[in-house]
């Protein structure tokens, strides 16, 4: 098992944010959190990444318990992400954007060549590699945002959101590359109010409804449910 | 039009001095949005640096003299400001904006008034020689060589700092921050670590024109900070706080402006324009020349 959440528990003030949720991803898994707005999808996120601090529980990451470890020292431990709303450098360009997803590694020869490699998988990107990443389009600054956590060869990618607020044939376009992703190698979270194109691709999946696990399965287990059915996919 | 040239020479020369000293404000100001009001003394204590390096030392009174002195006084005001952020603004991160000004207007009287304890109120002068004070003509415009050396020295300073900020990995990662310090930190960029090399860059730009105020205008006195600081706070603001091209051009601008008035019989009203400028732009422009739009794309 690459990583695992026991018990989480977050507030934010007086709210419960999280309630005690437990997860786990085993090494090259996709898996899938969904539920809808304000369930607590992106807290659990952000928990993860380091940028709040849990009231109480562990987060284990590759057997080590990282739940008092900086943002940036789960960075170098293996843990990217490509948050919510895509959070590009819009006036740096694209290529300083790829920069910033390595900024941790030296390996410079690695860099160009994982560089190369993200141009190839999105090549809209390298036609665009001087420009101002904020004048890319909302599915290229997605891409750059993927791109960017590429770059910081993790071994487990955080997805947020990946498909907010874009036409239907770029989200096909971009989970067929997270599953790319995961083929080659990297394990995902992915963390989606677009549950049926998450729980299409994810081997796993967990629903979180205000704050706590209501349900788990695989992809196919969950997409059959009555209940998510009736809250995620829309029928009655 | 003699006369024009001479004013718009002075200007340039007075005008790089209060780009350096913009240059802290408008980085400072990208990356924690505070109004460093303590910067204009980080410029006071660099003078003094100078000054000290200069009577005192044997480097001082060697050819290399003004290098030293310039060198020893960027290193002294960029562990300064490094210390006053560490002290007294880190420990107010999340707090309210208001708290840091006061704490940074706070910074700039304890600067002021301790120096004054140590050296008394009294003004001092750099020693003669320090660098020539020759001058030449040309076209009937008497251009001092020292204003030669302050323009000369700003400019590559200017451009060293372009060069750290757009090529190394610790400016872009200082444009990262200050575009977005969340996503900065899911790089694995260290804030805190960041916004230390901030004001060690925008107090180093300080502490070079305070040695070069010192040795321009040969007096200087533990308050001199307060006035240019106000008006290189002007300069960052006209061109656009946030923006380092902003403050280069607003610093030049605010400059030439000033000794425009100051030289055609306005002299009484040189500060006075100088604010006039402040007012104007808050109403008409208030992101500056080349402030930043703050649209984003959804």
């Amino acid at each position: 098992m690459i990583f695992e959440l026991k018990d989480l528990e977050v507030n934010y003030g007086v709210i419960r944010a999280l309630k005690g949720i437990s997860l786990e991803v085993e090494t090259g898994e996709i898996v899938t959190l969904i539920g809808a707005n304000g369930a607590g999808k992106s807290t659990t996120l952000r928990t993860i990444s380091g940028l709040i601090k849990p009231k109480s529980g562990q987060v284990i990451f590759d057997g080590a318990d990282i739940t008092h470890l900086s943002a940036s020292k789960r960075v170098s431990a293996g843990i990217s992400q490509a948050p919510e709303g895509r959070r590009i450098f819009a006036e740096m360009t694209t290529t300083e954007n790829l920069e910033m997803g390595a900024f941790l590694r030296s390996d410079k020869a690695e860099i160009r060549k994982d560089m190369a490699d993200v141009f190839e998988r999105f090549p809209i990107l390298g036609q665009r590699s001087k420009q101002q990443a904020g004048t890319l389009s909302g599915g290229e600054q997605q891409m750059l945002a993927i791109g960017r956590a590429l770059m910081a060869k993790p071994r487990l990618m955080l997805l947020d959101e990946p498909s907010l607020g874009l036409a239907p044939i770029v989200v096909k376009e971009i989970f067929a590359i997270i599953r790319e992703i995961n083929q080659a190698g990297t394990t995902i979270f992915l963390v989606e109010q677009n549950a049926r194109m998450a729980l299409k691709i994810a081997d796993r999946g967990y629903v979180l409804e205000t704050g706590e696990i209501t349900l788990s399965g695989t992809g196919e287990e969950l997409a059959a449910s009555d209940e998510v059915q009736r809250s995620y996919l829309g029928r009655t | 039009m003699e006369k024009f040239a001479q004013q718009i020479v002075n200007g340039l020369s007075q005008g790089s001095i209060y780009a350096l000293i913009a240059l802290g404000y408008t980085m400072v100001y990208g990356i924690v949005k505070l109004i460093n009001f303590a910067h204009g003394d980080i410029y006071m204590i660099g003078a003094y640096v100078g000054f000290a390096v200069t009577t005192f030392t044997r480097f001082g009174h060697s050819r290399f003299g003004f290098i030293a002195a310039l060198v020893i006084a960027m290193v002294a005001c960029a562990v300064l400001g490094v210390c006053i952020e560490r002290i007294a603004y880190k420990p107010l991160r999340n707090s309210s904006r208001i708290a840091v000004l006061i704490t940074a207007i706070g910074v700039s009287l304890f600067l002021d008034y301790t120096l004054m304890y140590f050296v008394g109120a009294g003004t001092r002068s750099y020693p003669p020689g320090v660098l020539s004070d020759r001058s030449f003509t040309v076209g009937g415009v008497v251009i001092k060589y020292q204003q030669v050396i302050v323009v000369l020295v700003s400019i590559a300073l200017m451009i060293l700092l372009q060069f750290i900020v757009k090529k190394t990995k610790q400016g872009k990662a200082m444009r990262a921050v200050s575009f977005d310090k969340e996503a900065a930190q899911l790089m694995g960029i260290n804030v805190d670590r960041t916004i230390s090399f901030t004001f060690l860059l925008g107090s180093a730009l300080a502490g070079a024109a305070g040695v070069m105020v010192g040795i321009y205008f040969n007096s200087i006195d533990p308050l001199m900070g307060m006035m240019p600081g106000l008006k290189a706070f002007v300069a960052a603001v006209f061109g656009g706080i946030g923006s380092i091209p902003g403050a280069m051009v607003g610093g030049l601008s605010i400059g030439v402006i000033e000794t425009l008035v100051a030289g055609y019989g306005g002299s009484l009203y040189r500060d006075a324009a100088v604010f006039a400028i402040l007012i104007l732009v808050l109403i008409i422009k208030p992101t500056g020349l080349m402030g930043k739009s703050t649209g984003s794309k959804v």
